[in-house]
């Protein structure tokens, strides 16, 4: 059913990033953005629920959003392979988080149009929370981009590892394509404006844009890095070592 | 089973309201679930029985996404609710029309500033999307200056930003304006 897989594949984007961003608590560079990346990590896990919640009640058959998260494997997760990468050092995890943020940005935005009302009521509450996203990260690719030599170093270095990830946001997945014009957008056309904010944020950082082809994808129809298993295996972990165990 | 009429709760919304108004926001418990602005409707059902008693419908909003608080107010009006005799007690959550700072009643604003936490400016906004652009001026609690600095929009809940007064040198949180 294309729209059960389209709220798993947001609600799955927002749980792994989430998730990663939650390995930093208690690691950050200092403790006010140990703050900021954990009330990331929040609103991610918040917006996941949500998607969650409405794909159990699609789904029927006594799924919760509980069940979609903690009973699924690998193969079945929809998200995009740039939110299971690694968090790197500070640069890696920051310039995961503005590529992501920014497509999530042009996204919600887009979907607050959507013809389902809980899609469109999901997307008008999530992006304020998004937009909060974008400026910091942004924020901080400006401060490392046009820091110092090493923090430029690492910026461009996180950048030659992770931009080969972000053609996929825009390549639609078959359940994508099905619903664009209704459920869901035309992730096409979100490319150009996320491109002219990166761009902007990039001059601003002295950051070249890369000229490499994005070309890795297959997150969102189940071919996933191998991250992402060592990823569940700890997300899981107590349901899985404990079938149905509850607080 | 008989039930004595006299100790049927009333089927009023406004002695419900009464109720929630005794509900604080576990997170910033100065303030209760009334004057966050969560609760969008009340509805009381007669009993379906002679001498049976009313249910409730109780219809809130979250606040922000992720805002673990919910799941404590939930269960909390379930469990005044049913403690003062109301069955079925049934929560909902809408996301429709999205919570908005508007929401919050004066009497919420001067609690959370004589709490020491600035209230959300009038005008709901979220932060501009343009990098290191000023936000509008918040006024410290303490000292009511608007000579302050924002030292993290993220603070210790979903809801607040770290402050600090350029004046009186205080720290302070600000309740963001959404």
């Amino acid at each position: 059913m294309p729209l059960l897989s389209y709220l798993l594949h947001l609600g799955d984007d927002a749980l792994i990033l989430g998730h990663r961003n939650s390995e930093w608590c208690g690691h950050g560079p200092v403790l006010e953005q140990d703050i900021a990346l954990t009330n990331i990590a929040l609103d991610l896990i918040g917006q996941a629920r949500l998607f969650y919640q409405y794909a159990a009640e699609v789904k029927g058959d006594g799924a919760t959003e509980d069940s979609l998260a903690y009973l699924r494997d690998v193969y079945d997760f929809r998200n995009c392979l740039l939110v299971e990468q690694p968090n790197g050092d500070w640069a890696h995890t920051i310039l995961r988080q503005f590529l992501f943020s920014a497509y999530q940005y042009e996204l919600y935005k887009a979907l607050r149009e959507s013809r389902d009302a809980q899609v469109s009521a999901i997307a008008v509450k999530s992006l304020k929370e998004v937009t909060y996203h974008l400026r910091w990260s942004g924020e901080w690719v400006v401060r490392l981009g046009d820091g110092t030599s090493e923090s430029r170093r690492r910026m461009a270095r996180a950048l030659e590892d992770l931009w080969m990830f972000t053609g996929e946001l825009f390549r639609p997945a078959p359940f994508e394509e099905v619903l664009a014009l209704g459920a869901g957008v035309t992730v096409e056309a979100l490319e150009e404006p996320w491109k002219a904010h990166i761009r902007r944020v990039f001059d601003e950082a002295g950051l070249d844009m890369p000229q490499t082809p994005a070309f890795q994808a297959g997150g969102k129809t189940g071919a996933h890095s191998e991250y992402l298993g060592h990823i569940l295996a700890d997300l899981q972990f107590m349901q899985r070592a404990y079938p149905g165990c509850n607080w | 089973m008989s039930q004595e009429k006299h100790i049927l709760p009333p089927a009023d919304p406004q002695y419900i309201m009464d109720l929630l108004e005794t509900i604080p926001d576990p997170e910033v418990p100065v303030l209760t679930i009334l004057d966050l602005g969560i609760v969008r409707d009340v509805r009381v059902y007669p009993a379906a029985v002679d001498g049976g008693v009313p249910g409730v419908t109780v219809m809130i909003t979250p606040t922000y996404n992720g805002c673990p608080a919910i799941d404590v107010i939930t269960m909390t009006i379930r469990m005044i609710l049913a403690a003062a005799g109301y069955d079925p007690v049934d929560v909902r959550t809408t996301l429709s029309p999205a919570w908005s700072t508007e929401w919050l009643s004066d009497k919420a604003r001067e609690k959370l500033e004589s709490f020491g936490i600035a209230p959300p400016n009038p005008v709901p906004s979220v932060c501009h999307l343009d990098l290191f652009v000023q936000d509008d001026a918040v006024r410290c609690p303490h000292c009511g200056s608007y000579h302050t600095e924002v030292v993290s929009r993220f603070g210790s809940t979903a809801c607040k930003a770290l402050y600090k007064c350029l004046d009186c040198r205080e720290p302070f949180d600000y309740f963001k304006s959404h």
